[in-house]
């Protein structure tokens, strides 16, 4: 981990301001994303990594607005830009969504307009960020449906979404947040809707071409199983703040927060006692209006202590890259 | 496609034969018929007419027959493209209608031209600049649109052009052009005339257009093909107008079908209003006589209007929406 990240986003805020009062979807996160590696975002949903996807995007929708932090992108030309000071929806930022930064939204069957052909949709993404001729631009979308893995491409380019099974879709998807070779993929929950065959093609498809194309990859999921297979580091989320974050390997293994111990156990498992319960995280998610005070997990957390109800607990350093925000690991006496 | 084709083809000819039926039976409905009609008013000038008179009249209009026969004469004449005399005026009644119906169209068409020209834009922007002031005055503006009756609106527009800026706004033609023939000054002068009935025709149906595509821009603009599309780097406007405005249109193309015979008929008042030589009053002056044939041969051709409106805008639908076209959407 030498090399200086692509992407930093640092301490962002990212709230919704609604008429019945402010939801912070987005409550201080900080993240770096490489080349080459993949880094796994996880939390039940509601807990802002959508959003998260969104501001680095600067997509987020209206009454949502990034309130504080930073997002600092390596460009291609070596310049380093904040993306959060870019206006929305000018040259620059424009340039920056779909050329250095591709997105894969989760619901493939939605994410396509039906209206237009999928070969019209990709080509627009190549010829938004190149300049190439018509035909220049139709050969490299139908060598990029062919990458993904799509038989028949040269015919396929001008089906329609309804026409292609949503396993054909998410690879369409796929293909597109890569029409313009960007060096950073955000995939928001990519295998979500599909089937467990499609899933596992779909997580290869995703490794192959971060592979063969040095990607920097953000994933965001809710499944730890997918998580395993995929990540290189990891960041917990709950509530918009990220609880814990480190490398695979001392999440799964040596797991901190009592989130994500809890997580870490409500996966099912073929070793486990049959028809033994499978454990859950007690309670629920609160409302996005009803905020509990403190650490946001304590009225869930089988840990709890009486400073959790009050003080918000800051990060501390577990291990090398491994941090956790819990008063367990602080020194405030208990 | 064809085989589609085909099919509404087939059944708008099957649709206008029994429009003709019931045309002709609601015609009938009513008590009394044209002469009972024709000698209450000689009575009320003072003209007095003897029942052997009556019957006689009755005898040369046919109207002494059965109604079965009195269709199927209509209809034989009909289908050699003759639409019979009408009783009241004493002409054929195409040459009654005459120039009326290309008029009426005309009117019409230009009216949906004006609703799609005004309904459009107004939409779009009421969805994207949602709860803004400007949304907020198209909304009120809309809602007042649709509670005022347009025969009002004419009125009104009528007495603001006569004291205002004295114009007077009814009609079609200046009376020097009213009977003369067909000439370049006669359509220059028609140019002048056409905008402000074309507008009050307009305004109802537009407000509601609005509304509608406002509603339906609403739906497609959280749609997530619309995030995606952002996401590839497309300018925002770029992005409204290619992908969600292009999913609203569906009920706009619908639209043709309805708003072709409602700007027929639902413009009678206002046609009466503004003194339009339109088919809108020709239809409520042969109802109030009982003059049959020229009745049935109008709202014929209301119903043949509403059937070639569907028609089209079923076209128009599989034109827009590969989904219709490709057998998608039953």
């Amino acid at each position: 981990m030498a090399d200086e990240p692509i992407l930093s986003v640092r301490d962002l805020h990212t709230h919704f301001f609604a008429d019945e009062g402010v939801v912070r979807a987005v409550d201080g996160t900080s993240f770096d994303l490489h080349s080459g590696r993949t880094l796994g975002i996880v939390g039940e949903s509601g807990c802002g990594k959508s959003v998260t996807a969104k501001s680095i995007l600067r997509i987020v929708e209206r009454p949502g607005r990034i309130v504080s932090g930073q997002i600092m992108l390596r460009r291609q030309n070596g310049s380093t830009v904040d993306l959060t000071t870019l206006p929305t929806d000018g040259r620059e930022m424009r340039s920056i969504r779909g050329g250095e930064i591709g997105l894969v939204f989760q619901e493939p069957m939605s994410s396509l307009s039906a209206f237009h052909t999928i070969g019209n949709q990709l080509m627009e993404g190549i010829r938004l960020h190149k300049d190439l001729s018509k035909r220049a631009i139709r050969e490299q979308a139908i060598e990029l449906l062919n990458m993904v893995g799509i038989p028949r491409p040269a015919q396929r380019i001008d089906s329609y979404s309804f026409e292609l099974s949503g396993g054909l879709r998410q690879r369409v998807m796929i293909a597109m947040a890569l029409a313009a070779e960007p060096r950073v993929l955000i995939a928001d929950e990519p295998t979500t809707a599909l089937d467990v065959t499609t899933q596992a093609q779909i997580l290869d498809l995703i490794r192959r071409l971060q592979q063969e194309r040095d990607l920097a990859v953000m994933l965001i999921t809710h499944d730890m199983g997918v998580i395993a297979e995929m990540a290189d580091d990891v960041v917990v989320m709950y509530l918009g703040k990220e609880v814990e974050k480190g490398p695979v390997d001392e999440i799964f293994h040596a797991p901190r927060h009592p989130y994500t111990q809890s997580l870490l156990r409500s996966i099912p498992s073929v070793l486990a006692e049959p028809r033994s319960r499978l454990a859950t995280i007690t309670g629920s998610i609160p409302h996005p209006f009803a905020r509990p005070g403190g650490c946001p997990f304590h009225p869930r957390c089988p840990d709890r202590h009486d400073v959790c109800e009050i003080i918000v607990p800051a990060e501390v350093v577990i291990g090398e890259n491994h941090v956790t925000a819990c008063h367990l690991y602080t020194k405030v006496p208990a | 496609m064809l085989a589609y084709l085909v099919r509404r083809v087939g059944l708008a000819v099957i649709t206008i034969w029994a429009i003709t039926i019931v045309t002709f039976i609601i015609l009938q409905l009513p008590p009394g018929d044209f002469v009972d009609a024709y000698v209450a008013q000689a009575s009320a000038m003072g003209t007095a007419i003897s029942a052997g008179e009556a019957a006689a009249l009755r005898h040369a209009y046919g109207l002494d027959q059965s109604v079965w026969v009195q269709y199927y004469k209509w209809m034989a004449h009909i289908v050699h493209g003759e639409f019979g005399q009408s009783f009241e005026y004493g002409r054929p009644v195409t040459e009654v209608i005459g120039d009326r119906l290309w008029l009426t169209i005309l009117l019409s068409i230009g009216a949906i031209i004006v609703t799609w020209g005004l309904a459009l834009p107004i939409g779009i922007y009421s969805a994207v600049r949602q709860y803004s002031i400007g949304d907020y005055i198209f909304t009120f503006i809309g809602f007042v649109g649709l509670a005022v009756p347009n025969f009002l609106l004419a009125l009104i527009i009528m007495y603001v052009g006569l004291r205002v800026f004295n114009v007077s706004v009814g009609g079609l033609f200046s009376s020097e052009f009213q009977l003369a023939p067909w000439s370049w000054a006669k359509v220059w002068d028609l140019a002048g005339h056409l905008p402000v009935p074309m507008l009050i025709l307009a305004l109802a149906g537009t407000a509601q257009l609005v509304r509608i595509m406002r509603a339906n821009l609403l739906d497609e603009l959280r749609r997530p093909y619309v995030v995606t599309a952002r996401a590839r780097g497309l300018s925002e406007r770029r992005v409204i107008m290619k992908y969600p405005v292009r999913a609203a249109l569906n009920p706009f193309a619908s639209t043709i079908g309805y708003l072709l015979p409602y700007t027929v008929s639902g413009s009678v008042i206002i046609s009466v209003v503004l003194s339009l030589p339109t088919v809108g009053p020709l239809l409520l002056h042969s109802l109030i006589s009982q003059d049959m044939l020229l009745g049935s041969t109008i709202i014929l051709m209301l119903g043949v209007l509403t059937v070639f409106g569907t028609l089209l805008s079923d076209l128009l639908l599989m034109w827009i929406d590969p989904r219709i076209r490709l057998g998608q959407l039953k």
